[in-house]
C-alpha cells in the first residue's frame, strides 16, 4: 500500500461529508424558513389587502344606462324615439399597445381627424378601465369587420346602446330640441352619478327643458370579467328605471298643415288650446334635421346651418321678436275703454295722418288717404285705422297701455315648458330710462299705440295675447307637455287678471269677427267662406323705417326688407276653442299672407276636432289637469 | 479504480445475497422515495388541472410524462454505481458537444437558441447537464483525496463553468443557475475550503457588475428591477409579480377551493400551468396547501439527504447530494421568484409545473439517488 497521506482515507472523507451535508441541510431549512416567512406574510398578515386587489381585479360595477323618456304628440304620434346603435369603444388599459391598436382599428374603419381629437381628449379625463367611446354609430358592416378581428384587438369593444331618433325630423326640430353629447361644462354642471354609462344630454327643446324627468335613473351590474375584460358572469344588478315619456298638447298634423301653409316662406305659427292653454301648434320655419346632433353633426354641415341668411336654427316662434303691429289694437281698444279714456261711442276724424300738437312731424296712416269722418273703435279695429289708435292712445297714455299690454303677456316671458324663451319689449318710461337711457316722449305713446316703435313680441306672446282676447281675459299659462309619464300636467290659470266689463269685451270681440266678415273687413278676402264663425286682426310689421313724406314702395324693398305679416285669430267667435298667432317674414300685409295660414290651421283643427266636448273640458279644468288623448284611449282600451 | 471502489468490489463478490437482486421481478427501488413522489405527483397532476382551466388534454399529457419519467426513473435505478461512475465522463462531454451543436445548427424561440430539433421532438442539451455536471464531477472529485486541492478545484470550476456559460449564452440563465448550482454543490459537499467559498463569494460580487453591464440582456435586467419595484411597470414586466402575489396573498390561510382561485381561473395569472403554478396551488389551498406542499418537499429532500449520507462511496456520496440539493434549488428558486423575493428566471416547480423534459430530468435525478440507495442496502445487509 501506498502512503496514507496522498491515499484516500474513506472514514475521515465520511465523516467531512456528514458535517458538510449536515450544514447544508441547516441552510436549506433555513431558506425553507424564508420562503415560508414570505408565504405566511402574503397569505396570513397580507390577506385582506390581496384579497381586496384580487376582487377589484375581477369584479367591475357596469353602469347600466336608463332609456331615455319618449316624446308623444297629443295622438300618440313618436316625435322622439330611441333606436339602438352600436360604439365602438376602447379600454386603454387593456390593449397592449393603444398606437398600434389605434391604427389597427383605423385600417378596418377609417376615422376622422375630429374623432381622433375627441377620442385623445376623453381618454385623458377617464377613470381606469373606463372604456372611452371612439366611433358611434357603427354601421353593420363596421361591425362585422370589428367582430371578425376582435381576436387581435384586445382592448376594443362593441357596445349597443339607444340613440335617440326624431322621426319628424325638421316639423318639430324646435320644439322637441335634440339630445347630444355631454361637453365639457356641462360634465362640470351635472351630478356624475346620474350620467354614468350615458353620454347624452338634451341639448334643446323639450329634450333640455325636461331633461330630468327624460333621463331615468342610472342602474348598476356587479360584473366579473377576466383579464381581457370579457364578463364572465353577472353578480349583482339593480336595474336602471326608465326616464318619463312626455305627452304633448301638440298636434303634429295640424303642425304639418301649418308648416305646409307658410309654404317657402320664413315665418312662425303658434296655435294654442284656449280651454287648456296647450299648445296645438308651435311651428318655426325653415327649420332643421336635429338627427345628426345626436350622434355629431360634421363641422361643414353645422357651418352650412349657421351660415344660413335664412337662419334655420333660430326658432322664430319662442325667440323670433318683432314688432306686433296692428295686432295690439284690440288689446289698447279695451285700454282706452276701460281705462275710461273714451266712451264705447267715441269717433274720430281720419285724414290720413295724426299730428301731436306743436309738432310737425305726421305720423301717417296706411291708407295714405286716410279712412274718413265718424271712425269708431269698431271701425278702427275692423279696417285697421291707424290713427284712431294714434289718437286714442295718445290719450290713453303709455303708462295704461304698458299696464294693459303686460296684462295680456307682453314684455314678460309667457312661462311656456321651453327652454330660451325670449322676453318681448312692452314698452315704458321705467323702460326705457333703464335701457336707452333716455326720458319717454310723446311720440313714443304714438308709436307704441300701434304696436310699432320700442314694441316688440315673440310669435308665442301674440298666441298667448290672442287666447286671453278670446277667454275675455282667462289667463292660462302656454303648455307643450300635458303630462309627464303617468303624471298629468296641471292648468295653470289666474282669471283674475283682467277683469274688464262684458260690454267693452263685446264691442271689441265684435270689431274682430268684423275684421274676418265684415265687409270692409282687412282679412275678409284672404279668409275667404269659412264654415264656423272666426275673430281676427291683422298687422303688419315695419322692418324698415319710412321717412317722412316718403311713400312705402314694396317694388323699390329688397324681400329682405319688406313689411312683416301678421295675423291673429281665434274661433269660434261665441265658444273659443282655439287661439293662432300667424308671422310671416316679409310677407308684406297680414291679410295676404299670414292670415291663409291662420285660417288653414283653424280649418284643420275642426276637421280633426269637429264637436267641442265641452263638458269633458270642464271637467278637466275643474280638476285643473288635462288627460291627453292618447292616455285616455288606453284607458278605455 | 479508485483505493473505495475496490474495496466496495471485494465486499460485494462475497456477498451471499447479491444473487438476489438479478431476480427479474425484484427492481431496485427505495420505497420512501418512490412513495413520496407519487404523492408529489398526485398534488401535481390536481393542481394543473386546475390551472390548465379544467383542460384534460394537459393533465393527459403530463401524466404520460411522468409515467415515462417512473419507467426512465426505475430504468436508471437498476444501473450500478460505478457503471455510472464510469459512463460519467462519456455522458458530460457529449452533453457539452452537444451544446456547442445547439449554437450552430439550435432552434429557438423567443430571442433564445436552446433546442436540437431530432425531427420527432425537440431535444434540449442543457436538460442532459442538468444530470451530467453533478455526475462528472462527482466522478471527478470522488476519485480524489478530499478535502479538493487548489488544482483540483480548477479543474472542477472549469468543469462547471464550460457548460454552465454555454447555457446562460443561449441565454437561458435559469438551467445555467441549475447546473451551476449542481456542480457547486458537489465542490461544497467535497469539502471546498473556506478560504476557497470566500474567495468565491468575493470573486461572484465583484463580476456582478461585469455581469450586470455586458451579459444580462434588457429583459434580464428588467426582471432584476422589476423584482425591486413591481409597482414601476405595472402592466408590463410587473404585471406577472403583481398577480402571482396577489393569487398567493388571496388564498390566505386555507384557499379559496379547489378550481376556485379567481387569479387563475380568469386568467389574470400568467404562466398559471408552468413556472407560475404554484401561485394557482396558494390560491386554491392556502397557506395550508402550501405547508402540506412543503412538508412533502422537505422529505424528499430529507430522504434524498439520508441517502447520500450513507451512500457506500465518495462519488455516491456526491452525486445523491448534488441531486437532492439542485432538486431544493428548484423549488426555492421557483417559489421565491413567484412570492416576489427572487428575480423571475424560468425554473419549473418540480412535478407540479406543467412539462415533460423538467419531469423527465428530475426522474432521471431520483433514478440515480435509488441506485445509490440500494448499493447502501447492499452494504447494510452484508453487515
Amino acid at each position: 500500500m501506498a502512503d496514507f497521506s496522498t491515499l484516500k482515507n474513506p472514514q475521515w472523507e465520511s465523516r467531512l461529508y456528514v458535517a458538510r451535508a449536515s450544514f447544508t441541510l441547516l441552510v436549506v431549512l433555513l431558506l425553507l424558513g424564508i420562503l415560508l416567512w414570505r408565504y405566511h406574510d402574503l397569505q396570513i398578515n397580507r390577506h385582506q389587502d390581496f384579497a381586496t386587489l384580487a376582487d377589484n381585479n375581477r369584479i367591475h360595477v357596469r353602469a347600466l344606462p336608463p332609456a331615455r323618456g319618449l316624446i308623444y304628440d297629443r295622438n300618440g304620434v313618436l316625435l322622439a324615439d330611441n333606436r339602438p346603435g352600436f360604439t365602438l369603444s376602447i379600454v386603454v388599459e387593456r390593449a397592449k399597445n393603444i398606437e398600434q391598436l389605434l391604427s389597427d382599428v383605423g385600417e378596418l374603419l377609417t376615422f376622422k381627424e375630429t374623432e381622433l381629437a375627441r377620442f385623445e381628449k376623453l381618454v385623458k379625463r377617464r377613470r381606469p378601465y373606463e372604456s372611452v367611446p371612439l366611433r358611434f354609430n357603427l354601421s353593420e358592416s363596421e361591425q362585422a369587420l370589428i367582430a371578425v378581428n376582435e381576436h387581435r384587438l384586445s382592448g376594443v369593444e362593441v357596445s349597443a346602446q339607444l340613440i335617440r331618433e326624431y322621426p319628424l325630423a325638421h316639423e318639430l326640430a324646435h320644439v322637441v330640441g335634440y339630445t347630444g353629447r355631454i361637453n365639457e361644462r356641462e360634465l362640470k354642471r351635472f351630478d356624475p352619478k346620474r350620467y354614468k354609462g350615458s353620454h347624452m344630454t338634451g341639448k334643446t327643446g323639450l329634450e333640455k327643458f325636461y331633461e330630468n324627468q327624460l333621463l331615468g335613473e342610472v342602474g348598476y351590474e356587479h360584473v366579473e370579467t377576466n383579464a381581457r375584460g370579457r364578463v364572465m358572469r353577472v353578480l349583482e344588478r339593480i336595474d336602471p328605471v326608465p326616464g318619463a315619456d312626455l305627452h304633448l298638447f301638440l298636434d303634429s298634423r295640424l303642425q304639418k298643415v301649418a308648416i305646409e301653409a307658410l309654404g317657402e316662406e320664413r315665418g312662425a305659427v303658434v296655435a294654442i288650446d284656449t280651454v287648456t292653454g296647450g299648445v296645438l301648434v308651435l311651428a318655426s320655419m325653415p327649420s332643421f334635421d336635429p338627427n345628426p346632433f345626436v350622434t355629431g353633426i360634421s363641422t361643414k354641415a353645422y357651418k352650412a346651418l349657421t351660415g344660413s341668411p335664412a337662419q334655420p336654427l333660430f326658432d322664430r316662434a319662442l325667440r323670433g321678436q318683432y314688432p306686433p303691429g296692428s295686432t295690439v289694437k284690440p288689446v289698447f281698444g279695451l285700454a282706452a275703454l276701460d281705462s275710461g279714456t273714451v266712451s264705447m261711442g267715441y269717433r274720430i276724424y281720419d285724414p290720413g295722418f295724426y299730428q301731436l300738437a306743436g309738432e310737425k312731424r305726421k305720423y301717417r296712416d296706411w291708407k295714405r288717404s286716410g279712412h274718413g269722418s265718424k271712425i269708431s273703435l269698431y271701425d278702427a279695429i275692423v279696417q285697421s285705422c291707424d290713427v284712431y289708435f294714434y289718437d286714442v292712445g295718445f290719450r290713453t297714455g303709455i303708462d295704461v297701455l304698458h299696464d294693459y299690454g303686460a296684462r295680456f303677456g307682453y314684455g314678460d316671458k309667457t312661462g311656456i315648458d321651453l327652454p330660451a324663451e325670449a322676453r318681448g319689449i312692452m314698452p315704458s318710461r321705467d323702460w326705457k330710462q333703464g335701457a336707452r337711457g333716455r326720458v319717454w316722449y310723446p311720440g313714443d305713446t304714438v308709436n307704441v299705440s300701434i304696436g310699432q316703435g320700442f314694441m316688440l313680441a315673440t310669435p308665442l306672446q301674440m298666441a298667448v295675447a290672442v287666447s286671453r282676447l278670446a277667454t275675455r281675459g282667462e289667463v292660462r299659462e302656454p303648455k307643450m307637455v300635458s303630462a309627464v309619464g303617468q303624471q298629468l300636467t296641471p292648468v295653470v290659470s289666474d282669471p283674475a287678471i283682467i277683469n274688464i266689463p262684458t260690454r267693452y269685451w263685446d264691442l271689441v270681440l265684435d270689431a274682430m269677427s268684423g275684421v274676418v266678415r265684415d265687409l270692409r273687413g282687412t282679412a275678409r278676402r284672404a279668409i275667404g267662406k269659412i264654415d264656423y264663425t272666426m275673430a281676427g286682426k291683422t298687422g303688419t310689421a315695419q322692418v324698415v323705417g319710412i321717412k317722412q313724406d316718403e311713400k312705402y314702395d314694396a317694388s323699390k324693398l329688397a324681400k329682405l326688407q319688406l313689411d312683416h305679416a301678421l295675423f291673429i285669430a281665434f274661433a269660434p267667435v261665441e265658444n273659443p276653442r282655439i287661439a293662432v298667432a300667424v308671422i310671416v317674414e316679409n310677407g308684406e300685409h297680414g291679410s295676404s299672407t299670414a292670415a291663409p295660414v291662420a285660417r288653414d290651421v283653424i280649418n284643420a283643427y275642426f276637421k280633426y276636432y269637429p264637436q267641442a266636448d265641452e263638458t269633458a273640458q270642464r271637467e278637466a279644468l275643474q280638476s285643473k289637469a288635462v288627460l291627453s288623448p292618447l292616455e285616455s284611449n288606453n284607458e278605455s282600451g | 479504480m479508485s483505493q473505495g471502489d475496490f474495496e466496495r468490489s471485494l465486499k460485494e463478490h462475497g456477498s451471499s445475497v447479491y444473487g438476489e437482486h438479478k431476480r427479474w421481478f425484484a427492481l431496485r427501488v427505495d420505497l420512501p422515495l418512490l412513495l413520496l413522489l407519487l404523492v408529489l405527483m398526485a398534488i401535481g397532476i390536481s393542481v394543473l388541472y386546475s390551472a390548465s382551466g379544467q383542460e384534460l388534454s394537459y393533465v393527459k399529457r403530463q401524466s404520460v410524462f411522468m409515467g415515462i419519467g417512473l419507467f426512465v426513473m426505475i430504468a436508471v435505478a437498476q444501473f450500478d454505481t460505478r457503471f455510472m461512475q464510469r459512463w460519467a465522463f462519456v455522458i458530460y462531454i457529449g452533453g457539452v458537444g452537444l451544446l456547442i451543436a445547439v449554437i450552430f445548427i439550435g432552434v429557438g424561440a423567443k430571442g433564445a437558441q436552446r433546442w436540437l430539433d431530432l425531427g420527432f421532438f425537440r431535444f434540449q442539451p442543457s436538460e442532459v447537464l442538468k444530470v451530467g455536471v453533478p455526475l462528472m464531477l462527482s466522478s471527478y472529485l470522488g476519485q480524489r483525496v478530499l478535502p479538493p486541492r487548489f488544482k483540483h478545484i480548477l479543474v472542477a470550476l472549469l468543469l462547471i463553468g464550460t457548460p454552465a456559460i454555454l447555457v446562460g449564452i443561449q441565454p437561458d440563465l435559469g438551467t445555467a443557475l441549475l447546473i451551476f448550482a449542481a456542480g457547486f454543490f458537489v465542490l461544497f459537499l467535497a469539502g471546498l475550503g473556506k478560504a476557497y467559498l470566500l474567495g468565491t463569494l468575493f470573486v461572484a460580487f465583484s463580476v456582478a457588475p461585469v455581469f450586470w453591464f455586458y451579459l444580462l440582456r434588457d429583459y434580464q435586467k428588467t426582471r432584476i428591477l422589476t423584482l425591486l419595484d413591481p409597482q414601476s411597470d405595472k402592466l408590463g414586466a410587473g404585471w406577472n409579480i403583481i398577480q402571482s402575489t396577489t393569487a398567493i396573498g388571496a388564498g390566505g390561510s386555507s384557499g379559496k377551493g379547489w378550481m376556485q382561485g379567481t387569479q387563475s381561473q380568469l386568467d389574470f395569472l400568467p404562466e398559471s400551468h408552468t413556472d407560475f403554478i404554484i401561485a394557482v396551488l396558494s390560491e386554491e389551498f392556502g397557506f395550508t396547501g402550501v405547508l402540506c406542499l412543503l412538508l412533502v418537499y422537505v422529505l424528499i429532500i430529507f430522504r434524498g439527504m439520508m441517502i447520500s449520507i450513507n451512500a457506500q462511496s465518495m462519488f455516491s456520496r456526491l452525486l445523491a447530494g448534488s441531486i437532492t440539493l439542485t432538486f431544493f434549488v428548484y423549488i426555492f428558486v421557483n417559489m421565491g421568484m413567484v412570492s416576489g423575493i427572487l428575480p423571475v428566471v424560468g425554473v419549473p416547480l418540480p412535478m407540479v409545473s406543467y412539462g415533460g423534459t423538467s419531469i423527465v430530468t428530475l426522474m432521471l435525478g431520483f433514478g440515480m439517488l435509488m441506485a445509490v440507495s440500494r448499493e447502501k442496502k447492499r452494504m447494510g445487509e452484508q453487515l
